[in-house]
């Protein structure tokens, strides 16, 4: 089948595929009167039961904490697939030969290698605070990831004497990975069901409230800062982190 | 006017499956994949959207102020992280396939062929 | 509907198609960076900050950074 005429049948499969949409679309409601009642009592449910204000934070750890835990394990097979499609070819290369790139400026290494720590802090931020303001694991996990980047961005290299650095990144999202799935067992040996809140719950509004859902936020922003950690640096292959001599 | 928004999310949808069918490049197919995937989120925020309705967090604001849908939300905000590193091992597939094949080019990737 | 929902929503609409019509990857990487703003600037706008915030940090940082990263490997293996 050429070309030409795989592009044509496309147009018109999409075409139909388009309009079969458009059909069934203009059979929802109405865009602003959302109809459902599932949002409506988690609004009068979650600060009663839960002492948090956040809904999407209760939702995501603790009323669907189950598609939370998927959702982890889609996040921690795709790096272990990333690590084992790269780590291949760097076997493959024999000596470690980073590629040599031209040293960065003086104010990229100056203002990169500033930022550093502050982004760390930002992100630890946003992750503890998942239960009080928008924000969470997912969020400031990324932006820890992005740390790591912006040290390489800066030209610095991260060295570690005794661990490989790339076993401290893999052992870093496995604590992240096993923390959340410990903490759904925690909730069915101590409460009966899994992932059950079982952690006392505290008054709203304080950084120690709402019970396992910052202890959620906090493990599944460690597996996404090292997930998105271990992707970056298997892409970059040594250059970022150097093996110990 | 209303269904605007439903109507973006199917263009999105259209326009991301068009340029994954007649990619040449393999990178480029991954993004386009990223734009069909944008369209379920527009999709879902649109359904859960109440007019005249505040954020679902109930930080400073009174609990009977009505509120948007917080579970498309919960829905939207996992998909949106875990799609990224699913685009990363499909950029690394791309990378592996171009140091078997030799091409980044889908048309040119015929080891299945006799 | 409020104007600055249908002004975003156009925007997505409009930056959607320009990423899949642009065939470079690497021009691509950084459409793709101003199409994850545009959508997060539409999820700020029909009251969603958690999935806003998520989104601005993967779509501006991480996936145009993966991208970049894959065309060098793949340029440096034609090299």
């Amino acid at each position: 089948m050429s070309r030409r005429v795989r592009c044509v049948m496309a147009l018109v499969a999409l075409a139909v595929l388009g309009a079969t949409l458009v059909v069934a679309v203009a059979d929802l409601e109405p865009f602003g009167h959302y109809p459902g009642p599932y949002g409506d009592v988690l609004a009068k449910v979650v600060p009663g039961e839960r002492h948090t204000g956040q809904l999407v934070a209760a939702t995501v750890l603790d009323y669907r904490g189950f598609d939370t835990l998927g959702e982890e394990l889609i996040l921690f097979t795709a790096a272990c697939g990333c690590v084992a499609l790269l780590r291949l070819r760097r076997r493959e290369r024999g000596e470690a030969s980073a590629p040599e790139r031209p040293a960065p400026s003086f104010a990229a290494r100056a203002v990169g290698g500033a930022l550093v720590g502050p982004v760390v802090v930002l992100a630890a931020y946003v992750v503890i605070h998942g239960h009080l303001t928008p924000g969470g694991g997912f969020s400031g996990g990324v932006i820890g990831g992005g740390a790591l980047l912006l040290a390489y961005a800066a030209g610095q290299n991260v060295r570690l004497r005794r661990v490989g650095s790339i076993g401290m990144l893999e052992s870093v999202e496995a604590v992240g990975a096993g923390g959340f799935a410990a903490l759904a067992i925690g909730g069915l040996i101590a409460a009966g069901a899994t992932l059950q809140n079982f952690v006392p719950l505290g008054t709203s509004g304080m950084l120690l409230s709402a019970g396992t859902i910052p202890i959620g936020n906090v493990a599944i922003g460690i597996e996404v800062a090292g997930a998105v950690a271990l992707i970056v640096a298997e892409f970059l292959e040594q250059a970022l982190l150097q093996e110990p001599a | 006017m209303s269904v605007l928004a439903y109507l973006v999310a199917v263009w999105l949808l259209i326009a991301g499956i068009y340029g994954v069918v007649t990619s040449r490049h393999l990178v480029h197919l991954v993004i386009c994949l990223g734009v069909a995937q944008a369209s379920t989120y527009v999709l879902l925020l649109a359904i859960g959207y109440r007019s005249g309705a505040q954020a679902p967090i109930f930080g400073d604001i009174p609990q009977s102020t009505p509120v948007v849908d917080p579970v498309v939300q919960a829905l939207t905000l996992t998909d949106v992280v875990v799609s990224a590193t699913v685009s990363a091992l499909l950029l690394a597939l791309a990378v592996q396939a171009h140091k078997r094949f030799g091409s980044v080019d889908p048309d040119e990737l015929n080891a299945l062929r006799g | 509907m409020t104007v600055l929902q249908a002004t975003c929503l156009i925007a997505v609409a409009i930056i959607g198609t320009l990423v899949v019509a642009t065939r470079d990857p690497l021009r691509q990487a950084a459409v793709a960076g101003i199409f994850g703003l545009a959508l997060s600037a539409l999820f700020l706008s029909v009251q969603a900050p958690d999935v806003a915030l998520s989104q601005i940090t993967v779509g501006a940082i991480v996936v145009p950074v993966l991208v970049l990263l894959a065309m060098a490997k793949i340029r440096e293996h034609d090299r």
